[in-house]
């Protein structure tokens, strides 16, 4: 991909992309919509402009891998991957389907293109990530591996004992970004458990932690193509996010984690997207 | 056991460029020839077991043949979500070793003993169970999990197993061993029981009973085919095993067993209580306790014979 993004195109696929998702959310009665509206951003800097894959080759062994670890945000990863032309668009009709393989999370690398790992459960993201760049490191390939969590997912053990076995081999083809859009299921995620100061948590366990704008396509795109960042360490971005980002009504009201949105939501979000 | 498997891990991974080998701060130089051997594939994942998983999962994700090795309970009950979603849901092919199974640890504790995970570990859906019965077939069943498609979980015992093979057998998953003719009653043991099982079949045949021993090193998939030939043919089968009563290979048998039509063959079966042991003992005790000695299963077997 080109080194300078385009903007402007960015920022046209991530408003499409949000439109589709309150549609989908509202046609199949999926939740998770304020998740997935906060990480929309971060899924179209990495798919449109950073990672190194090409989707007709989608088991390519020398790909960059990228992983939704927060899996309830798969209604935004299946939009980003059929747009990206890992699977035609139209597949997505079938949402929620009986029989079929879009669900409220992703399913497996086998059962479709793009995915590179099932998630759902939180905290299984980095660990298996940071194995495939243990197969980069033994294999001697150049791939990055990318995780993406959620604020709540720091809850879970398991993201803590790769932090601390990722900085010790200094595998430095790794990332992971955090959505940090402060709330989590139930409560405020600086609430729920103690996160503050996040950044510094991530410094602490020896990685190359860093702040920006989640919704900042120009920083995103410039952070996420500076990988390995020559720290020698791994990355950890640490992105502030708005739950609900781009939906005014939506933003950061929780209520829109479990919420599906009815027919005029949909009307007066497409109008505010303008999409 | 374990040092026959540091011995075949060292050949495996020596052969084969994409075996990595994923330890749980154990084994202190115990695996001083592989880390010789391959260097860059031999991963002390610190105390930290869930993430370990996932990192083998990343890892066959990728290709390669990650072989996971810490103590039973560790890599077994402790990160079992992660063996769930990461190897199975994924149908990776991830090797986890347990070491110092069942009641080998005995004097280390409860927490230490593992009497559940042959249980856990096969409801799981593409899992391949297996408990060899020593050092030999250990060697066997390692070589055969590093060529399965799919995710294994392979119990092993610590040191000192007696040999229960004089000549090296046919292996395959899913296919008992014979490994002692008899007609009287069958002795279906698995794991270091199957040593156990032989010693019983030996006093047993100073009692004038002829005792079939069977090494079921194989807990999932269950062979079946020999089931179907022990069941029928055998009026007493006595399943033996270091893993509680309650879903080891006993429970396994039991709930094929259910599905038969009519079974000949009636079901004793020896392995621990619904219990934790609080007080101390070592692994001898630990058996005498629950009545997993030759001593035990010839009472149990003769007293089940004249019972017919």
């Amino acid at each position: 991909m080109s080194k300078t993004p385009d903007l402007k195109r960015l920022e046209q696929i991530a408003r499409t992309v949000r439109a589709r998702i309150v549609e989908n959310s509202h046609k199949t009665q999926t939740p998770h919509l304020g998740s997935c509206l906060s990480c929309v951003d971060i899924l179209v800097a990495a798919y449109f402009h950073v990672l190194r894959l090409d989707p007709r080759q989608p088991r390519d062994p020398d790909r960059d891998r990228f992983i939704l670890s927060k899996g309830h945000g798969a209604p935004a990863l299946f939009q980003v991957l059929a747009l990206r032309g890992f699977y035609p668009e139209a597949m997505l009709a079938s949402y929620g389907e009986d029989g079929g393989v879009f669900a409220e999370h992703p399913p497996t690398p086998e059962h479709l293109p793009g995915i590179e790992a099932a998630t759902g459960s939180l905290g299984h993201g980095l660990p298996m990530g940071l194995g495939m760049a243990f197969a980069a490191r033994i294999e001697k390939r150049n791939y990055n591996v990318i995780a993406l969590l959620s604020d709540g997912e720091c809850n879970e053990g398991s993201n803590w004992e790769a932090a601390m076995l990722a900085a010790a081999h200094q595998v430095e083809r790794l990332a992971v970004i955090i959505d940090f859009n402060k709330w989590q299921a139930t409560g405020r995620s600086e609430e729920v458990m103690m996160l503050d100061p996040l950044v510094e948590k991530w410094r602490a366990f020896g990685w190359n932690a860093q702040e920006i704008d989640g919704h900042d396509l120009a920083a995103l795109t410039a952070v996420l193509s500076k990988l390995p960042d020559g720290s020698g360490k791994p990355v950890a971005i640490i992105a502030h996010t708005v739950k609900g980002k781009g939906v005014s009504f939506m933003e950061d009201d929780n209520n829109w984690h479990y919420r599906i949105p009815n027919a005029e939501e949909v009307a007066a979000a497409k109008k505010e997207l303008a999409a | 056991m374990r040092n026959a498997f540091a011995d075949e891990i060292t050949n495996l991974g020596s052969a084969d460029a994409r075996v990595v080998l994923l330890s749980g701060d154990i084994g202190n130089k115990l695996f001083d020839k592989f880390k010789a051997a391959a260097p860059a594939r031999f991963f002390n994942c610190g105390v930290a077991e869930a993430n370990m998983m996932g990192v083998a999962a990343g890892m066959a994700l990728c290709g390669l043949r990650p072989v996971i090795y810490t103590i039973t309970p560790f890599t077994t009950t402790r990160c079992f979500e992660q063996i769930r979603v990461d190897a199975c849901y994924h149908h990776v092919p991830v090797v986890i070793v347990g070491t110092g199974s069942g009641l080998s640890y005995a004097e280390l504790g409860p927490t230490h003993h593992s009497c559940e995970d042959l249980a856990i570990l096969r409801t799981l859906p593409g899992m391949t169970v297996v408990a060899p019965g020593d050092a030999l077939e250990l060697r066997l069943a390692l070589r055969a999990a590093l060529k399965h498609d799919g995710p294994v979980y392979m119990r092993i015992g610590k040191k000192g197993e007696p040999p229960i093979h004089n000549a090296e057998p046919a292996f395959e998953f899913g296919r008992a061993i014979t490994v002692r003719e008899g007609s009287d009653v069958c002795l279906i043991a698995t794991g270091v029981m199957v040593a156990t099982a032989l010693a019983a079949a030996e006093l047993l045949a100073a009692r004038g009973i002829a005792a079939r021993v069977e090494s079921f090193h194989t807990v999932k998939p269950l062979d079946q085919a020999r089931l179907r030939e022990i069941f029928s043919g055998y009026s007493l089968a006595a399943v033996i095993e270091e893993h509680g009563r309650i879903g080891g290979l006993g429970g396994a048998i039991a709930e094929w067993r259910a599905t038969q039509d009519a079974p000949r063959a009636k079901l004793i079966a020896f392995g621990t209580d619904d219990v934790f042991m609080h007080e101390v003992g070592s692994q001898d005790y630990a058996r005498r306790k629950f009545g997993l000695t030759s001593e035990n299963i010839v009472d149990r077997v003769a007293a089940g014979l004249d019972a017919r």
